[in-house]
């Protein structure tokens, strides 16, 4: 390994392509932990983000109507606002209301971060989710029941796969959209990988080099998940079903 | 093979259903003795694909009472109470309704794995001898997308059988076909009609009624307005309207 | 694969619901776009206006006798906003200009026939839509100089314009992509019918192909625009004075409590206006164009 960190220190010194994050001890924890977070943020944020999605969904479908408009003023506020305002939103709006009794903050910034980009997300998921059950025809549904199935049954066997297939594209291109709009934790000082990268550009004074890593980092990071997505489309893709 | 003197298996009373104003059955009564066959015919939204959903307790009914084997539809309300019911009485639709994300084969296993807790090789193989009865052992592992709509149809009615229930109800299953496709389901509801299973159809095949049919009803307006044999129905229809009716579909 | 469209195309029943299908197709028009519709209605600027009245309500209950009335704060600082809202549009302008022609040289280059060409273009547009718009926005920001000089004429380079071109580029890639969409979908027997009237190449793709194409490409094209607008808020990450940058410093100016809800919903209000319209104006072009296919 030390032969690899010796190898960028001498690209340094021949052609100035400075890339302390791989010789550099602390600079080098710094970027994986900058990346670390850049990656728990998304795997936390698509997990819950789903998860509100699911419950919305539900919700939709029951015959509350309080939750129901409840659950659509969500979706409607959190569709067409930019993102920024609404993490701002959460942060300044909400955090400062939410004061420990010493003064500092009950929340800290990444959590704030999370519930931000799962409630983002999330508006997006529940009509994703709700529009997929919708798509399976009810005569669908009735076969199942004839058939004998009881309504939990021909949900979990029948309806809800075929809805989920229905929902993977739509669903796939929010999750790599949220994957990207994970950068905008650096507005609120999150440590993730393109704050640490400002961080780390600012010491160094190496902007043009650490600007091409972060790009290609998330070039990559980006390009595996919608490989990945891509893949899973296919993989459950069934012959003659949709287009 | 019907026997005149023997219980009917399904006997409707007086049966009144109704979409919110539009009343949509009127008084139906009828039954059917086991292992027999009848046709429902009649111009459309006369009511004949409500009566086979209420059969099935798809539709709850107004008024009226239908019995099944054992089970008082009009009774059931829990969901097991209904469940039971369907594993007597199966239905085919007029557009197929097979789950699309499923194969053949495992369209056909489904509901006797899920619903009646079967053994799956077991399954498998009645599964398995079922499609060979259609006609379709070749295109077990095909998905509905890659059949075509009478194969589709056939692989409906293999997995209604695989339930082995007492009674097939038929909703118009050749109207979405292809005129020559009609013919190869045709044949698979005659061998079933042949071995004796009781089958309530819903169709427009008017030859075919009259070959195989115990008994046709006319039914029109949410009332049955005429039954009988075949035979005397079709050439010596007593009402006008039959006779209407008759006259521009043959 | 190949059973599967046999089957389909032989005019057998659909196996599932227009609805599905529909649903699939906007995902994959939507992932050809690289952002979700914007779909805005009037009951979003009547929600925006009651949030407003909210937040002006919450402000004065909480306000002090000496303070001003919030009304009189908004009015106060209305100018200054104004301002920022200007650098909004006219980053939103340029970016969407600038990323518009340079997404259709990047969009014809994907269809070229010179595989270099095509692999080249392909890459660089996946490259830029896979990046996120901040980190585009950063890398600009950072690495364009400030000033160039050209014939010993100085001319400086303020912050927004490279703010401009950092956004140009996530503009530039699915402009690229919406092109390559459009043209794919024109049936290949337009190419043929514009060969066999000995149409070349790129006379066929001028006067018989693109025209056909701009139809289809205007709908997702606009709806891109809003989005471009929205987006333009990230600019006050990187310190361009827009709107954005100016509310947050009127606020820490300010240094009332619940100043903020009144404050950002007056935001939101201003680019509902603006987006509104162009939404709407989407909305329509895409439901005449789809009776016309």
């Amino acid at each position: 390994m030390q032969l690899v960190w010796d190898w960028f220190r001498w690209l340094n010194e021949s052609t100035g392509i400075n890339l302390t994050i791989f010789y550099d001890q602390f600079d080098r924890s710094r970027f994986a932990s900058g990346f670390l977070m850049t990656v728990k943020l998304s795997v936390i944020c698509i997990v819950s983000s789903v998860v509100i999605g699911v419950v919305g969904a539900w919700i939709q479908g029951s015959r509350l109507r309080v939750a129901r408009t409840i659950v659509h003023w969500y979706i409607q506020a959190f569709r067409n606002t930019p993102p920024l305002v609404q993490l701002y939103f959460f942060y300044f709006g909400l955090g400062s209301l939410l004061k420990a009794a010493g003064g500092g903050p009950l929340i800290t910034n990444v959590t704030w971060a999370i519930v931000s980009l799962s409630f983002f997300a999330g508006a997006f998921n529940v009509e994703i989710f709700r529009s997929g059950i919708e798509a399976v025809p009810r005569t669908t549904l009735e076969a199942a029941e004839s058939l004998g199935f009881s309504r939990a049954q021909a949900y979990l066997r029948i309806v809800l796969p075929l809805a989920f297939r229905i929902s993977l594209p739509a669903l796939n291109n929010n999750l790599v959209n949220l994957v990207k709009t994970t950068t905008l934790a650096y507005a609120i000082a999150v440590p993730e990988m393109l704050y640490v990268s400002s961080q780390i550009w600012s010491d160094e004074l190496n902007v043009p080099v650490m600007m091409n890593v972060l790009l290609i980092c998330y070039f990559v990071l980006v390009g595996i998940l919608v490989y990945l997505m891509h893949r899973w489309e296919r993989a459950i893709r069934v012959p003659g079903f949709g287009i | 093979m019907p026997e005149a003197n023997s219980e009917p298996i399904v006997a409707l009373r007086d049966v009144h259903q109704s979409f919110g104003d539009v009343e949509v059955l009127k008084g139906v009564s009828f039954g059917v003795a086991k292992g027999g066959v009848v046709c429902i015919i009649g111009p459309s939204g006369s009511g004949k694909s409500t009566l086979l959903r209420c059969i099935n307790g798809l539709v709850p009914i107004k008024s009226g009472s239908i019995r099944v084997a054992d089970f008082e539809v009009h009774n059931l309300h829990t969901d097991q109470e209904k469940i039971a019911l369907r594993k007597e009485v199966s239905m085919v639709f007029q557009q197929y309704n097979l789950f699309p994300h499923k194969t053949a084969l495992e369209n056909v296993m489904m509901a006797p794995i899920y619903v009646l807790k079967e053994d799956p090789k077991e399954v498998r193989e009645r599964a398995i001898a079922l499609l060979t009865k259609v006609g379709l052992a070749a295109k077990q592992d095909a998905y509905p997308g890659e059949l075509s709509g009478g194969q589709q149809q056939r692989v409906a009615i293999a997995r209604s059988l695989a339930m082995r229930p007492e009674v097939m109800l038929f909703d118009e299953v050749t109207a979405a076909l292809d005129p020559e496709t009609v013919k190869e389901v045709l044949n698979t509801i005659r061998e079933l009609a042949r071995e004796g299973m009781t089958c309530i159809l819903v169709t427009h095949e008017m030859r075919f009624a009259r070959e195989l049919a115990d008994e046709v009803l006319f039914t029109d307006g949410g009332t049955i307005v005429e039954s009988g044999r075949p035979a005397e129905l079709f050439d010596h229809p007593r009402k006008d309207r039959t006779r209407a009716f008759l006259s521009q579909i043959l | 694969m190949n059973d599967s469209h046999v089957a389909q195309t032989s005019g057998v029943l659909p196996v599932l619901l227009p609805l599905a299908e529909r649903m699939t197709r906007a995902a994959l028009r939507e992932r050809a776009m690289g952002s979700p519709t914007l779909r805005l209605d009037s009951s979003h600027g009547v929600a925006l206006v009651v949030a407003f009245l909210c937040g002006c309500g919450i402000t004065q209950a909480q306000s002090q006798a000496a303070d001003p009335s919030i009304f009189t704060t908004l009015w106060k600082w209305t100018p200054l906003l104004a301002r920022g809202f200007v650098f909004n549009l006219a980053i939103s302008f340029m970016a969407m200009a600038i990323g518009t022609i340079a997404g259709l040289f990047l969009g014809f280059a994907q269809i070229s026939l010179l595989p270099p060409v095509k692999k080249g273009a392909f890459f660089a547009t996946h490259f830029f839509r896979n990046a996120p718009w901040l980190v585009l926005l950063f890398y600009c920001m950072f690495l364009l100089p400030f000033q160039v000089t050209v014939l010993g004429v100085t001319i400086p380079i303020p912050d927004w314009t490279k703010a401009t071109l950092g956004l140009a580029l996530p503009v530039m890639a699915n402009v690229s992509e919406i092109v390559r969409g459009a043209i794919q979908s024109i049936p290949t027997t337009q190419w043929e019918a514009a060969a066999s009237l000995a149409f070349n190449r790129r006379q066929a793709l001028w006067m018989i192909i693109f025209p056909q194409c701009i139809k289809r490409m205007l709908p997702p094209w606009m709806n891109l625009y809003a989005i471009l607008t929205m987006a333009t808020v990230l600019a006050s990450i990187v310190g361009v004075n827009e709107m954005m940058t100016l509310t947050q410093r009127a606020l820490s100016a300010e240094s009332r409590p619940g100043l903020l809800l009144a404050f950002y919903s007056y935001v939101l209000l201003w680019f509902f206006l603006y987006c509104y319209p162009i939404a709407r104006w989407t909305v329509r072009l895409e439901a005449r164009y789809a009776v016309n296919q």
